[in-house]
């Protein structure tokens, strides 16, 4: 493979993107509402939010695809040319391709648009393309479709790839699967933007996120750090059944505990800060304990803390 | 260029593969040399239909007065009020009682082909005895042109039109719709080199069938092309080229295959009807025939037919590939500035 502002370890350093005050309108409506961030060469950076927040809208501005309202992208601290076309790669939400091209010949035939070409054998290879290279796109899975997006997004060697919910509608081990690839694009030193609804994907993946709300960044950092800052303390769940009304009316009134049903109503979530005190209050109320589980705060709880439970359209 | 062929490439292998849609491509060209076929076995179809009211023998002064004539061609029906019915609708120009004299007729009096049927009939073309004195006829020196020598070159014109627009427009507007546009336009590919694949991809395709439809008929039907075959190659190519580009202002931003096919359908009627495939508009306003003037499918009819039935050189086609050359490139710019990759 190409290797552009190559360092020490054989690490790619180039990739570097900013985005400048982007604002975005449809109409009346403020799609992206003056988003600013950096992201820096080498990472895997995470675009978060829930349904029309305006991260597939940031992304196809910076993707080119769309015009912006306002608003400055700069790549590698210059402004985007024709050259930054050649220097990207982009996996859409959902896209088709030639129906009756073969998944070998789709992937060339997007090679052959790139000046800078990567071996096709080794990106069948590393996409795990090799048993379905000769079947025709339309004969394709979805798993081995999204597998085949992203060799297409890779067949340039890009510095920079985007990567808009490459698993959305995946079963676990395709899923997992697409991880490991993006894990292991991101260990050649490659930037990686990626948006995803899975909050545990942008956990293992992402090393940098933003949260977008309404066409605003409403949290950015990284995610342990997010995490620590916005949910301290740990969660202990049980079934709602073993906790009475007493108990829960004494958890509302302790200061260091607050208290939830889970989305399905069958468990109670204590949240709290003090996991001795509150599992010592539990038992001297002889609550059972045999089905209680502790874990810490995840990426989805800042998301739902951050965002609402509120269902979005 | 690597990116254009790349997509020329895709493109061709994408048409070849999709087995109904090349099947029929190829099926068409064949069915219409069919259709020829059984159309001119006899020498083409005489224009006046009458109908001999009997379900007997024919008389032998009407067998010979009309159903040996040229120009009429005679069906039998029994029953009197149906072959009155069918004349009332133009289905039949004349009907005659095969009985003994008189020989009673009927026409359909505001049925142009009727009129002149019975003026066949009772050779009463022209009445006026001076007139007739003072003429004398004439013939033409060059070989007469047969109507299917005529015909031909507006039946492939017209065959293109179809494939051209539609071809071309349905297929940019669906790789709209399912986001293959929009995957190309986060690559370096222009718009100019993508539509310059569409169009060599679609006239290659065109090419290829129509070379199919005039090798059949040739050798089925037994006309010649009077011009050279190269020369009408070459001329046939830039048509194909001006009306594909019409289709690409069709395609350049529409965003749903039912608002292409509305599209294509008022542009394709009123290119069939102007451009003399069929018959001629020497007879209509001017505005109608500078208006035609406008439509590429004019030149192309008209050229091909100079070559065809007149042995007409390329150079003898300036003012034809003067007006394709310019339309080309009016309907190409606009095609390419309005032309979006995305919804």
């Amino acid at each position: 493979m190409r290797n552009s502002g190559v360092n020490q370890n054989n690490i790619s350093t180039t990739g570097h993107l900013t985005v400048k005050n982007l604002v975005k309108y449809y109409g009346k409506i403020c799609a992206v509402n003056n988003i600013s961030f950096n992201i820096a060469p080498g990472i895997c950076f995470g675009l978060l939010g829930p349904n029309g927040a305006g991260k597939t809208t940031t992304i196809e501005i910076i993707e080119g695809i769309t015009h912006p309202t306002s608003g400055e992208i700069l790549y590698n601290d210059a402004p985007r040319d024709r050259s930054f076309w050649e220097r990207i790669g982009v996996q859409f939400q959902s896209t088709e391709l030639f129906a009756f091209l073969t998944v070998r010949e789709s992937i060339q035939t997007f090679m052959r648009l790139y000046r800078n070409q990567v071996s096709l054998e080794q990106l069948i290879r590393i996409c795990s393309l090799e048993d379905i290279q000769h079947q025709e796109n339309r004969k394709i899975s979805g798993g081995q479709k999204q597998r085949l997006m992203l060799a297409i997004a890779l067949a340039n060697n890009p510095d920079l790839i985007f990567l808009d919910e490459p698993t959305t509608g995946l079963d676990p081990q395709s899923r997992r699967h697409l991880w490991e690839i993006v894990s292991a694009i991101k260990q050649k030193g490659k930037t990686i933007v990626l948006t995803t609804h899975y909050m545990e994907e942008a956990q293992i993946l992402c090393d940098e996120i933003i949260i977008v709300d309404k066409g605003k960044i409403i949290a950015q950092g990284v995610p342990e750090d997010l995490i620590t800052r916005k949910c301290a303390g740990q969660i202990i769940r049980l079934p709602q059944e073993n906790v009475s009304q007493d108990v829960r009316q004494l958890l509302s009134s302790n200061q260091d505990m607050t208290w939830h049903l889970d989305a399905t109503n069958k468990f109670i979530l204590i949240q709290t800060q003090t996991v001795n005190e509150c599992i010592a209050l539990l038992m001297h109320h002889q609550v059972d304990l045999s089905r209680l589980t502790i874990r810490p705060h995840n990426l989805e709880d800042l998301f739902l803390q951050l965002t609402g439970k509120a269902l979005r359209h | 260029m690597h990116r254009f062929w790349s997509i020329f490439i895709a493109r061709n292998k994408e048409y070849y593969r999709d087995h109904a849609s090349f099947g029929w491509n190829i099926m068409f060209p064949f069915l219409i040399i069919f259709g020829f076929a059984l159309i001119f076995q006899n020498g083409g179809q005489r224009p006046y239909k009458v109908a001999i009211l009997t379900s007997q023998t024919i008389h032998p002064a009407i067998q010979m007065q009309v159903c040996s004539h040229d120009l009429f061609s005679c069906i039998h029906i029994a029953d009197k009020e149906m072959a009155i019915d069918k004349l009332n609708h133009h289905q039949l120009d004349m009907v005659l009682e095969n009985v003994a004299h008189p020989f009673k007729y009927w026409i359909n009096s505001s049925s142009p082909k009727g009129i002149l049927s019975e003026s066949l009939l009772t050779r009463k073309a022209i009445s006026n005895h001076e007139l007739n004195q003072r003429l004398i006829k004439q013939t033409i020196d060059s070989k007469p042109v047969h109507y299917i020598e005529w015909l031909f070159p507006g039946i492939i014109s017209m065959g293109m039109m179809f494939s051209s627009l539609f071809g071309i427009g349905f297929t940019i507007v669906r790789y709209r719709q399912n986001g293959v546009l929009k995957r190309l336009k986060a690559t370096p590919l222009t718009s100019f080199e993508y539509l310059c694949a569409q169009i060599l991809s679609r006239l290659l395709m065109i090419l290829l069938t129509n070379i199919i439809l005039y090798t059949g008929c040739s050798w089925l039907l037994g006309f010649q092309c009077r011009g050279s075959v190269f020369h009408l190659l070459i001329f046939f190519s830039i048509g194909t080229i001006s009306v594909i580009s019409v289709g690409l202002i069709v395609a350049a931003r529409t965003k749903t295959e039912e608002l292409a096919h509305g599209l294509l359908n008022i542009i394709t009627w009123p290119m069939m009807f102007l451009s003399e495939v069929w018959f001629s508009i020497e007879d209509a306003p001017m505005w109608i025939k500078r208006f035609a003037l406008c439509l590429p499918l004019s030149h192309v009819t008209r050229g091909l037919r100079h070559i065809m039935n007149d042995g007409a050189h390329l150079f003898d086609l300036s003012t034809e590939l003067f007006y394709l050359s310019i339309l080309t490139v009016v309907f190409l710019s606009i095609g390419s500035l309005l032309f979006k990759w995305t919804q």
